[in-house]
C-alpha cells in the first residue's frame, strides 16, 4: 500500500517548530517508514505532487503569500494541523497587530535605531508579497482540524500526535507534554 | 476651583465620618456636585480618607455612573435593554442625538448635556424609558423625545419634565415620578390586604430560634434567583461567630426585564423593613443595609423619610416595639450602575467602598460578609414574604404554591404583550396561562429568569414556574414571531460583555468570543461546526467562571441552540472549500496596497 503523504510549511514562523520536528531524532527514520514527505522545507519539494493525508503548518499569516500557501494546503491536505503558538494565535509576529502598518514600516526601514538605509528606500519589489493589515492565526483564514500548542511543541508532542493520526487512534498527550509553566 | 473642590470633598468625607468604607457615598456625592471625580479629586479624597489614590480610582473606574472625565450637568441615559429596543429605543436615541447635536457617549461642548446608553433600568413595563439625571421618563415616543430634548436645550430642569405623576407613592411629594406601578395581578402573600407590623409583633413574642424554625417550616426560598432556603440561611448566620452581624437587602434588581423590586420599594417598603427587622431579630443583628441600585435613586429621599418615620414610631432604632434590647436600624447604600453588584458578594464589596468585585466563596457571607462579619443577604421580595409568613403561619404559607416552591412569586412581565406589569402568582403557574393573562399573542419565545435564565419556545409553554421546573427571579420577557432570536441573543451577550467585572478570563474573554461568533453567524458567515464551537465555549465559560454572572451568561446561547435550533440551521452554511468566510483577503490587503502603491498580483 502506498504510504500516506505529509506536507509541512513555515508561514510567519521562525522555523523553530520545524526544528522541533527534526528533534524527534532517530525516530525520523521510523517516520520515513510510515510516511512520505511531500511539499516541505525538509525535503525542499516546492509544489504538491499529490493529495496529502496531513499538512503541518507553522506560523500564522502575515502576508498574501502565507494566505496563498495556506489555502493551497487546505486544498491538498485531508487534515491540517496548526503547529505551535504562531499558527494558533499569531504569536510574536502578531505583536504588531495593534500598531498601524505605516508605523511598522517606518520603524523597520527608516526610524529604527539600528536601521542603515542611506537612500531611505522602502522595499517594494513586485516579487515581494504584500503585507496583511494584521497577522492572522491560521484558523481565521482556513479551517484547521487540530491545534498543537507550544513554542514550539516538543518533539515528543509532535511525534505522539503524528503517530496517533497516522494510525487512526485518538491522540493521548500526557500532561507533561502540554503543560507550559 | 481647587479650593472649592477641596471644600466639597472635605464636606462629603466628613458627612461620612471620613470612613473609607463609605467611599461609594463619597464619590457619588462628588460626582453629583462636580460632574466628575477627577484625578485631582481622587488625590484629595485619598488624603482625607488615608488611603491610596488607586483605591479611589479603582472604584471610580468601575461604576458606570462615576467618571473621571466631566459629564454634562444633565446626563441622559437611554435604556438599551432588549425590550426597550423592541419598543423603539434606538429611534428615541437617534432623536435625542440629532436634536441635541451630540453622539451617544458624548458630552456637549458647553458641558451642558451628556448622552449615553445604559442597560435595563427596571422600567421594561413602560419602555422605552430613559433616566435624565435621577428622573425617570417612561413610554417615550419619537415626538416626546424631541420635545424633551428641546426643553433640556432651553435649560428646563430635569425635575420639571415630569408632567403627570404615576399611581400610588409615585405621586408622593418626595418621589414625584411619572413611573407607574402597573400592578395587574395581586396574590395572597405580598399584595393581599394585611395588618401592618403584625409579623414583627408576633416575631418578638417568640424566641429567635423559634422564628427561624417557623420560617424553615414555611419552606420559603430566596426570591433573588438562586432560591436558597431563607430559614437555613438565617440559621447559619445566627450560628456564625461574631459580635456584630448584618442584615442586607438586595435591591440592586439588575437582571434585565425585572422591575418587581421597584414596585415593592415604592408600595411595600414598610413590609420590607418589617421583614428586615425580623431578620435582625433572628440572626442577632442591630444593623441593616438596603443596597439600592443607582437607577432607583429617585426613590431614595422617599425611602429615607419612611425610615425616619419608622424610627419615630419605634419600629426602628432602640427597643423596637417596646422589646427591651431589640435594636435595629437600617441605612441605604446607593449603587452606581453595575449589574454585578446584584451578586451578593459583589454587593458586599460595594457596600464596603470597593469595586463591585465578587469575592471568592467560601467563606459565604453567612460566615464572613460585610466588613468580615456574618451577614445575610436577601432579596426585597424575600423580606416581604417573611413579614407575611410571620403574620399568618408556616402551614398557611406552605399550602400555597407547589411542594418544592411554596408561596407566591412576583413576576415582572414585559415585551410583546398588551398588559406588561406586575403579576403575583402562586408558584406553579403555567407559562401558557401567564401568557394569556398578559395578553400575549403570536408568542414565539419567552425568556424566563432574564438572560441568565432560559429562552423557551412553544413546546415548553405547558411547563410551570417554580424552582424545580422553570426558575426565575421574576423576569419574564415575551417575544412574538416577528422577533429575530439571534439578534436577541446578541443583545444579551453584549450586556454580559459590558457587565463582566473582568476578574476571570473565561467570563471576560469567553463572552466576547461568544458574541463575535454570534455576530459572524448573523452576518451569514457561520457554518455547522460553529454549533459545537459555541457549545464547547459555553461550557468552558460556565464551568470555569468564579461567580454567577459567568456561570449563567452563556445561557442565551445554550438555550437558544436547544430550543430554536432551526434558527441557527437556517443560516449556517457548509463551507466546501475550507476557507473561512469571515476572512476577507481583499480587505486585509488594502492598507499595504495603498502604502506600497501597487495591487496584489495574487488576489
Ligand atoms: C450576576 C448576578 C446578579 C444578581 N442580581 C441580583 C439582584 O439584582 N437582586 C437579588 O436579589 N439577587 C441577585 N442575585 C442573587 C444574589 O447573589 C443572592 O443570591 C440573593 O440576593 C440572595 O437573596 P435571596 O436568598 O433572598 O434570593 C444576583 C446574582 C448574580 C450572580
Ligand atoms: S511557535 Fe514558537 S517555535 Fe513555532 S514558529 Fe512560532 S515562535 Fe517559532
Ligand atoms: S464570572 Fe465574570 S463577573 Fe463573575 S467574577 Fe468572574 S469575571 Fe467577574
Amino acid at each position: 500500500m502506498e504510504k500516506p503523504k505529509v506536507a509541512t510549511t513555515s508561514l510567519a514562523g521562525c522555523f523553530g517548530c520545524h526544528m522541533s520536528l527534526l528533534d524527534i531524532d532517530d525516530r525520523i527514520l521510523k517516520l520515513i517508514e510510515l510516511v512520505d514527505f511531500d511539499k516541505s522545507p525538509i525535503d525542499d519539494i516546492k509544489n504538491f505532487t499529490g493529495r496529502c493525508a496531513v499538512g503541518i503548518v507553522e506560523g500564522g499569516c502575515c502576508n498574501e503569500e502565507n494566505v496563498h500557501v495556506l489555502q493551497d494546503f487546505r486544498k491538498n491536505c485531508d487534515i491540517l494541523i496548526s503547529c505551535g503558538d504562531c499558527a494558533i494565535d499569531g504569536g510574536i509576529p502578531a505583536m504588531r497587530n495593534n500598531i498601524p502598518l505605516k508605523e511598522c514600516f517606518d520603524e523597520a526601514y527608516h526610524d529604527g535605531p539600528t536601521v542603515y538605509n542611506p537612500n531611505n528606500i522602502t522595499p517594494n519589489d513586485k516579487e515581494l508579497p504584500l503585507i496583511l493589515n494584521k497577522v492572522y492565526p491560521c484558523h481565521h483564514v482556513v479551517k484547521m482540524d487540530y491545534h498543537l500548542p507550544g513554542c514550539p511543541p516538543s518533539a515528543d508532542t509532535l511525534w505522539e500526535a503524528l503517530v496517533a493520526l497516522l494510525s487512526n487512534k485518538p491522540i493521548e498527550l500526557p500532561y507533561e507534554l502540554i503543560k507550559y509553566d | 476651583m481647587s479650593q472649592k473642590l477641596s471644600r466639597i470633598i472635605k464636606n462629603a468625607c466628613e458627612s461620612c465620618g471620613n470612613d473609607r468604607n463609605r467611599l461609594m457615598d463619597i464619590v457619588t456625592a462628588i460626582q453629583k456636585e462636580c460632574g466628575a471625580v477627577t484625578l485631582e479629586a481622587m488625590d484629595i479624597i485619598a488624603k482625607e480618607l488615608n488611603v491610596q489614590r488607586v483605591d479611589v480610582e479603582s472604584v471610580v473606574s468601575f461604576y458606570s455612573f462615576l467618571s473621571k472625565e466631566e459629564k454634562g450637568k444633565v446626563v441622559i441615559r437611554i435604556c438599551n435593554d432588549v425590550v426597550d429596543i423592541l419598543k423603539g429605543a434606538e429611534d428615541v436615541a437617534k432623536v435625542f442625538s440629532e436634536t441635541l447635536g451630540i453622539e451617544i457617549g458624548q458630552t456637549a461642548a458647553d458641558g451642558s448635556i451628556s448622552l449615553e446608553y445604559t442597560p435595563c433600568i427596571g422600567l421594561s413595563d413602560q419602555a422605552p424609558a430613559v433616566l435624565i439625571n435621577d428622573v425617570a421618563i417612561t413610554n417615550l415616543t419619537v415626538d416626546k423625545a424631541k420635545s424633551i430634548a428641546n426643553d433640556l436645550k432651553n435649560g428646563v430642569l430635569p425635575e420639571s419634565l415630569t408632567k403627570e405623576c404615576g399611581d400610588g407613592n409615585n405621586a408622593n411629594d418626595l418621589v414625584k415620578s411619572m413611573v407607574k406601578n402597573n400592578i395587574i395581578k395581586k396574590g395572597s402573600v405580598i399584595f393581599a390586604e394585611r395588618q401592618s407590623e403584625a409579623g414583627l409583633e408576633k416575631a418578638i413574642t417568640m424566641s429567635p430560634s423559634d422564628v427561624i424554625s417557623l420560617i424553615k417550616a414555611s419552606k420559603v426560598r430566596g426570591r433573588g434567583g438562586a432560591g436558597f432556603p431563607t430559614g437555613m440561611k438565617w440559621e447559619f448566620t445566627r450560628a456564625a461567630k461574631g459580635d456584630k452581624k448584618y442584615v442586607v437587602c438586595n435591591a440592586d434588581e439588575g437582571e434585565p426585564g425585572t422591575f418587581k423590586d421597584r414596585v415593592l420599594l415604592t408600595e411595600k417598603f414598610d413590609m420590607l423593613c418589617e421583614g428586615m427587622a425580623i431578620g435582625g431579630y433572628c440572626i442577632g443583628s442591630d444593623s441593616g443595609i438596603i443596597y439600592l441600585r443607582g437607577e432607583y435613586a429617585y426613590l431614595k429621599a422617599f425611602l429615607e423619610k419612611k425610615l425616619s418615620q419608622r424610627k419615630e414610631v419605634g419600629l426602628l432604632g432602640a427597643n423596637i416595639c417596646g422589646k427591651d434590647g431589640f435594636n435595629f436600624d437600617i441605612r441605604i447604600q446607593i449603587g452606581a450602575g453595575a449589574y454585578i453588584c446584584g451578586e451578593e458578594t459583589a454587593l458586599i464589596s460595594s457596600c464596603e467602598g470597593l469595586r463591585g468585585d465578587p469575592k471568592t466563596r467560601p467563606p459565604f457571607p453567612a460566615q464572613k460578609g460585610y466588613l468580615a462579619s456574618p451577614t445575610t443577604v436577601n432579596n426585597v421580595e424575600t423580606f416581604c414574604s417573611i413579614a407575611k409568613i410571620l403574620e399568618k403561619d408556616a402551614a398557611w404559607y406552605s399550602a400555597i404554591g407547589t411542594k418544592g416552591s411554596t408561596g407566591t412569586k412576583i413576576l415582572s412581565i414585559s415585551g410583546d404583550c398588551s398588559n406588561p406589569g406586575i403579576y403575583e402568582y402562586d408558584f406553579g403557574v403555567k407559562v401558557s396561562d401567564m401568557l394569556k393573562d398578559a395578553g400575549a399573542e403570536d408568542t414565539k419565545a419567552v425568556l424566563i429568569g432574564g438572560p441568565s435564565g432560559q429562552l423557551i419556545g412553544k413546546t415548553d409553554f405547558n411547563r410551570i414556574i417554580c424552582y424545580d421546573d422553570l426558575a426565575t427571579g421574576g423576569s419574564i420577557v415575551i417575544f412574538n414571531s416577528y422577533r429575530n432570536i439571534l439578534e436577541i441573543v446578541k443583545s444579551y451577550l453584549e450586556f454580559f460583555v459590558e457587565e463582566s467585572c473582568g476578574y476571570c478570563t473565561p467570563c471576560r474573554t469567553g463572552n466576547v468570543l461568544l458574541l463575535n461568533k454570534i455576530e459572524e453567524i448573523l452576518e451569514g458567515k457561520g457554518e455547522p461546526s460553529d454549533i459545537k464551537y459555541l457549545e464547547d465555549l459555553c461550557s468552558t465559560v460556565k464551568v470555569t467562571s468564579r461567580c454567577g454572572l459567568g456561570q449563567t451568561s452563556p445561557n442565551p446561547v445554550l438555550t437558544s441552540i436547544k430550543n430554536f435550533r432551526e434558527v441557527y440551521d437556517a443560516v449556517l452554511k457548509l463551507n466546501e472549500d475550507g476557507r473561512q468566510p469571515t476572512f476577507d483577503i481583499k480587505a486585509s490587503l488594502e492598507v499595504a496596497e495603498a502604502l506600497q502603491g501597487r495591487k496584489s498580483v495574487i488576489y
